[in-house]
């Protein structure tokens, strides 16, 4: 039993996760820290992009998939019956692994949620947009070219584009799945210098294949292998000295 | 190594017949009506009716009779249509019963248009006494389009891409608002094309309207949809088996042939203007 620490936002009580018959997690209990930045790392198909989604209950839209065990949002189970996945997503924002703006306006991207969520004031929708692009470090890019379309930026500043768009919605977590994989060396540095920033105001939860990316960007991390949570702690004794022999395999390129 | 570059030589001049066979066909029919067919038109013809039992035939209340059940078969099938694809790509678990209606759509896509006539004469001409209608042709039309645009629609709907239900659903919009704001929108151009197709199958068939919608004459316009109209398809099947002085009318036939065709065209021609113009709005 993890206790629900007042710097836990949140927590995981030994979650499973099925896709048909095939178990992808077993048993994973962790807490994440509020506005701290955790790194989940481990090889391909070690399940943690497959528990990110679990946070913000994003598995929900594949069919034939199952959880068992609680996750725990502010002490309260988000797979409880009654419980709106919409609005927890609402808390609980994602990044995805490729930049994936909708086929608008840079300004609709940003304003299209949000609206949606009742916001219809247009000097409000503005400010919200000016504060959102600044606090994703875009602002000075594009705040001349806002009614052009998304699929013009390049691929580093469509990413940019979408943390914008799910800061717009000020969520409490942001998921970020794997975000700098399909984005050259600068962006990516921009996209780290980003989340270092974010931190301050949001929780963050990121998977990534890059583990000098998981060692530059976090505080905490956790590693995952073959469906269950290895080895959790602070970034630095993970890295420098991690108790797990495997965890040790694998953050020296012994496989991966 | 010579006799790979030879079998690709033949492979591809296959290749190119075909092609060059198709296009040549439809190009010698166009041209074909084109040249029986462009004397007999003249303002009178396209604007009068028919008089002196069709041997001066006229066309103009059937031109406009095609036009109102197109219209109307589109506007029944268009939404229908799109809701039924929504439903099938979207909300429906994939499963037996999913399966039982997909089947069921295709099997409609292969009947017989003179059945969807009868099903038609039966159900809304006498059943629901809409009586020989341009409201009972415009819903027979329409049920023998719903397919096509069934399937158009579910094509293009499964041709958004997933990343942007996902980005749309992360940000706590809710399903129906993502459907209805992100995947309907970015589905539009493919939805678009399967009413082009449904539109040139209402406005030429004759089997569905001739028990349903269709006269063999009228002199005046419709005022109402529960009147009957005059329309192209029947037209020329009435001047080319059924009237009294059918070699008299042959001008008359490639004439209203030739208008059926342009008619279609045209309005294919619109609805690609306007899909082509969405595309390039939407580009991913």
């Amino acid at each position: 039993m993890v206790k629900v620490g007042k710097n836990f936002i949140i927590n995981t009580n030994d979650v499973n996760f099925f896709y048909g018959s095939f178990r992808a997690l077993t048993e994973i209990t962790m807490g994440f820290e509020k506005n701290r930045v955790t790194a989940l790392i481990g090889p391909s198909g070690c399940g943690k992009s497959t528990f990110l989604r679990l946070l913000n209950r994003m598995n929900d839209l594949i069919d034939g998939t199952r959880v068992e065990g609680e996750v725990l949002f502010e002490g309260k189970n988000i797979y409880a019956t009654d419980v709106d996945p919409v609005e927890i997503r609402r808390r609980i924002g994602m990044v995805f692994q490729k930049p994936n703006p909708f086929p608008k306006s840079i300004l609709n991207n940003v304003t299209f949620a949000p609206k949606l969520s009742g916001i219809t004031k247009k000097s409000d929708l503005d400010s919200l947009v000016e504060q959102s692009l600044r606090q994703a470090v875009l602002w000075d890019e594009v705040k001349d070219i806002l009614n052009r379309s998304a699929m013009t930026l390049s691929g580093g500043q469509q990413q940019r584009l979408c943390i914008a768009r799910a800061l717009a919605m000020k969520p409490d977590v942001i998921l970020m799945d794997e975000p700098t994989s399909a984005l050259d060396p600068i962006s990516t540095a921009k996209i780290e210098e980003l989340i270092d920033e974010l931190k301050k105001r949001y929780t963050i939860i990121i998977v990534t294949h890059n583990m000098q990316q998981a060692a530059r960007v976090s505080q905490k991390t956790a590693f995952f292998h073959l469906g269950t949570l290895v080895e959790y702690g602070d970034t630095r004794e993970i890295f420098t000295n991690p108790r797990e022999a495997r965890t040790k395999d694998y953050i020296t390129g012994r496989y991966g | 190594m010579k006799w790979r570059y030879f079998k690709q030589a033949v492979f591809f001049t296959v290749v190119r017949l075909s092609a060059l066979v198709i296009s040549l066909t439809l190009l010698g029919i166009l041209a074909y009506i084109f040249f029986n067919g462009y004397r007999a038109i003249t303002w009178d013809f396209l604007t009068l009716p028919p008089t002196d039992s069709m041997t001066r035939g006229w066309i103009m209340p059937a031109i406009v009779g095609t036009f109102y059940l197109t219209i109307g078969a589109i506007s029944v099938a268009l939404p229908l249509g799109i809701v039924s694809a929504t439903y099938l790509s979207e909300y429906a678990k994939q499963g037996p019963f999913i399966r039982i209606i997909r089947i069921g759509v295709n099997c409609l896509a292969g009947v017989p248009s003179v059945v969807f006539g009868l099903f038609g004469l039966g159900f809304f001409v006498v059943f629901l006494k809409f009586g020989s209608s341009i409201l009972a042709g415009s819903l027979t039309l329409g049920i023998l389009i719903l397919p096509t645009i069934i399937g158009a629609s579910e094509e293009a709907l499964k041709g958004v891409p997933q990343t942007f239900r996902e980005a749309s659903l992360a940000l706590g919009v809710s399903k129906w608002q993502t459907i209805y704001r992100i995947v309907l929108p970015s589905a539009l151009p493919g939805i678009m094309t399967g009413s082009i197709l449904g539109i040139g199958r209402a406005a030429g068939e004759t089997a569905p309207i001739m028990f349903t919608a269709a006269a063999f004459f009228t002199a005046i316009l419709p005022k109402s949809i529960f009147d009957e109209v005059m329309a192209l398809p029947y037209h020329i099947y009435v001047l080319a088996t059924a009237g009294t002085y059918i070699e008299q009318t042959r001008p008359l036939q490639y004439g209203t042939v030739l208008v059926l065709v342009a008619l279609v065209l045209g309005i294919d021609l619109i609805a690609i203007v306007i899909r082509s113009a969405m595309r390039r709005k939407k580009r991913w």
